[in-house]
């Protein structure tokens, strides 16, 4: 397929996320040749499936808060601009300064100004999604501005020179020695060296991050967060976590800048309820996480003293505008799709060219970046559409249907520059448009089958069906098909 | 009742013996089926690839050749989740509203062949006898669009003489997935071997799906594996009976 410029989303000359890397088939095959990789990703997305599966489960009514969440959020998203003018309201009256941020430059460039004017040269971070997305380290990095990474996965990523390969487990694809690597051959250089004589024992691991982190947490004016949830009616921003490093960023900072996507409204503190209980069993197979961090405004005398929060729409309401693909805004990051995903398992995070991995990667970043590039034209065709991930998503978000739908946009954009395809499409649609032309073609392929005589199978064969045959053997057609059958034998009455 | 069959393009083309046996089986049933035969194509392939302009005369067609009937019989769990599930969003794009009323008259009595036999027919036992080592798999269109359950295997396990045996990670996808096989083919093809892989741990003389395009994913590989285990469609173990195996 060839790209072309009709590209719907503006947005899509202004991100550079990705762009340009090779489609998902070609990623998809390079890391199927990685044993170790899928051994770990295999290992790691069955155990959290299962866990997730067991705490799920128990509750008896789970189908019941599944529609809650996904009404809640609906609502949200029907409303979208009052809600975020009362979450503003709220955050100004307690004491935050709220930033509007169009794309990611502008979030960029606020939040650099922000790090500027406290004259500091480093900020710790916890994991979020959303400066991933605007590809904040980088943009910091570029005026001389380091922001360490605390989340102990995203730390691995962060010093590995890696991409996070998973939306909760950024590290998912790394085994535990390539882990104490990492650890040693470059923990030195940006802060506390990794102890001598460290194993690859988890609890080792564990211990000199640990080490290596606290230093920074304590030398640290200003931290970048994101935010799981933004309440509406209280001005409350809430992040979830499971190693209590995000409290640390959280708290002892004297500034503290929070980054969040506009989707990430609820209406009041009730609805949280609903969501306490989805997220955690969803995400980590767990009735409760460990750390729930919630902050409204600065409190005089404790924790930060600066708080601001940047309001990120970046091709947000764009989606928003899609009927079906709406949907997509629901999603509150658990990752729980992505842990059944068949595809996801076997091709690794990095194939899908994005921050936002497997199922709803496909889905969100083709939406979010517009399907101008090689990349974003085969994201909606990773999938076998099986619809594992549509089952155990918590807010009830179709992916298959999306993908479908996107499906359709991507050859939409396309019709007019003809392809092989295309013109396979059209020449097949055309024949099954009357049953008499379908008779005919099927004459041909049972004369084939005839022709192969005994045969049951054929090899490999060449042309374009040798995506099929190279790995599967062809069944042979048969001598006579049903509708023959049924015309000679009257439906087998003779 | 009047009950139509749908053979489906795949089937009455490569697979003919599926529909064969959907007759037979429906006939013993007491089900006179008819075949209306300007019947073609749902027109799956097209709209999951995306060609949903191609696919809508399909729909309509469809439409069309089935309205008359109180019920329409398919032997593949995708072809009826097409027709159930994606029709209503085809429709809605046509702008056609007569085709959207037709889609909403057709689609809610288009069944698969476990959910025709266990649901409408209130049948359980087809008194069929196959007394071979058989292990099934669930293809994803009938589990999660269809929620077609255990229906399938409770008529298995009524089937006279049958070794039903478990299928490890029964739920997970072959890779099949339409043109997702040829788009996608490696990453398709590792699905698809852990399929097999599994498969033959239980080691079953055949593997039963509800489904000829996963079965050819399967048998495909199975073949080229030289493996020994067969592949059959849930209509032919349950149209097999004790004169037939003598
Ligand atoms: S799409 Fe659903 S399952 Fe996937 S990460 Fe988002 S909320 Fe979780």
């Amino acid at each position: 397929m060839t790209t072309t410029s009709s590209n719907p989303n503006p947005l899509a000359d202004t991100m550079p996320t990705f762009i340009g890397m090779p489609k998902f088939p070609t990623m998809a095959k390079e890391a199927l040749g990685n044993t170790q990789q899928r051994r770990n990703l295999q290992h790691a997305t069955h155990t959290i499936r299962a866990k997730r599966a067991a705490v799920v489960g128990e509750m008896n009514d789970w189908e019941a808060l599944r529609r809650n969440g996904a009404d809640t959020k609906d609502e949200v998203l029907a409303h979208l601009d009052t809600y975020l003018e009362q979450l503003e309201a709220k955050l100004v009256e307690s004491g935050a300064t709220v930033h509007w941020a169009r794309d990611a430059e502008e979030a960029n460039r606020i939040v650099i100004g922000l790090v500027q004017a406290e004259g500091v040269d480093e900020v710790v971070k916890v994991k979020s999604m959303a400066t991933q997305e605007i590809e904040l380290n980088e943009a910091l990095e570029e005026v001389g501005i380091a922001a360490w990474e605390t989340d102990l996965a995203e730390l691995i990523v962060q010093l590995g020179d890696d991409r996070p390969s998973h939306i909760l487990v950024p590290a998912i694809h790394r085994g535990r020695a390539e882990i104490r690597e990492i650890f040693r051959n470059k923990m030195a250089a940006v802060g506390r060296p990794a102890p001598e004589g460290m194993t690859d024992e988890p609890r080792q691991l564990a211990e000199a991050a640990r080490l290596h982190l606290r230093e920074k947490f304590l030398r640290a004016k200003v931290a970048i967060s994101g935010a799981n949830f933004a309440i509406a009616d209280t001005g409350t921003l809430v992040v979830l976590e499971s190693e209590g490093n995000g409290r640390m960023c959280l708290t002892l900072p004297e500034t503290l800048i929070s980054v969040v996507g506009i989707e990430k409204v609820l209406p009041t503190w009730e609805d949280l309820g609903t969501f306490m209980q989805l997220l955690p069993r969803s995400s980590t197979g767990e009735r409760m996480n460990p750390y729930t961090t919630m902050w409204t405004g600065p409190a005089a005398g404790d924790g930060p003293q600066n708080v601001h929060v940047v309001l990120v729409d970046n091709g947000r309401t764009h989606v928003l505008a899609d009927e079906v693909g709406r949907q997509g805004l629901r999603c509150i990051r658990c990752s729980a799709c992505l842990n059944v995903c068949p595809v996801y398992e076997r091709a690794g995070g990095h194939a899908y060219g994005s921050v936002y991995p497997g199922p709803i990667g496909a889905v969100l970043t083709p939406q979010l970046r517009g399907t101008g590039s090689a990349i974003d034209q085969s994201l909606p065709y990773a999938s076998s559409l099986c619809g594992a991930c549509f089952e155990v998503c918590p807010v009830r978000i179709d992916i298959p249907r999306m993908l479908v739908h996107l499906r359709t946009q991507v050859v939409d954009e396309h019709r007019g520059t003809r392809n092989a395809e295309s013109s396979a499409m059209q020449a097949m649609a055309w024949m099954f448009a009357d049953n008499r032309r379908l008779q005919k073609a099927q004459r041909a392929a049972t004369l084939g089958g005839k022709l192969l005589g005994k045969r049951t199978s054929l090899g490999a064969i060449p042309g374009p069906a040798s995506a099929w045959s190279g790995a599967r053997d062809v069944p042979v057609p048969p001598k006579e098909t049903f509708r023959q059958w049924w015309s000679r034998t009257d439906g087998g009455r003779r | 009742m009047r009950v139509a069959l749908f053979a489906t393009c795949f089937n009455d083309t490569m697979w003919p013996e599926t529909p064969k046996a959907t007759v037979r089986l429906l006939r013993r049933l007491g089900v006179e089926v008819e075949f209306p035969p300007e019947q073609t194509c749902c027109g799956q392939m097209f709209t999951n690839t995306g060609y949903a302009d191609e696919a809508i005369p399909l729909a309509r067609s469809f439409v069309d050749v089935f309205e008359g009937y109180d019920a329409v019989v398919s032997v593949s769990g995708s072809c009826t989740g097409s027709v159930r599930e994606q029709y209503g969003d085809l429709a809605k794009r046509s702008g056609d509203t007569a085709l959207v009323d037709g889609v909403a008259k057709v689609a809610p009595k288009t069944y698969e062949l476990s959910e025709f036999i266990v649901d409408v027919l209130g049948v359980t036992d087809v008194g069929a006898y196959f007394p071979h080592r058989v292990t099934y798999h669930p293809t994803c269109h009938s589990l999660r669009m269809l929620k077609v359950g255990d229906r399938p295997l409770q008529l298995l396990r009524e089937v006279r003489g049958i070794d039903l045996v478990d299928l490890p990670s029964a739920t997970e996808c072959c890779g099949f997935g339409g043109t997702f096989a040829m788009k996608n083919a490696d990453v398709s093809v590792a699905m698809g071997s852990d399929k097999v892989r599994h498969i033959r741990e239980t080691e079953a003389e055949v593997v039963v799906a509800g489904d000829n395009s996963c079965l050819a994913q399967i048998g495909g590989l199975l073949e080229r594996q030289r493996a020994g285990v067969r592949t059959m469609h849930l209509a032919e173990i349950l149209a097999s009976t004790e004169q037939e195996a003598s």
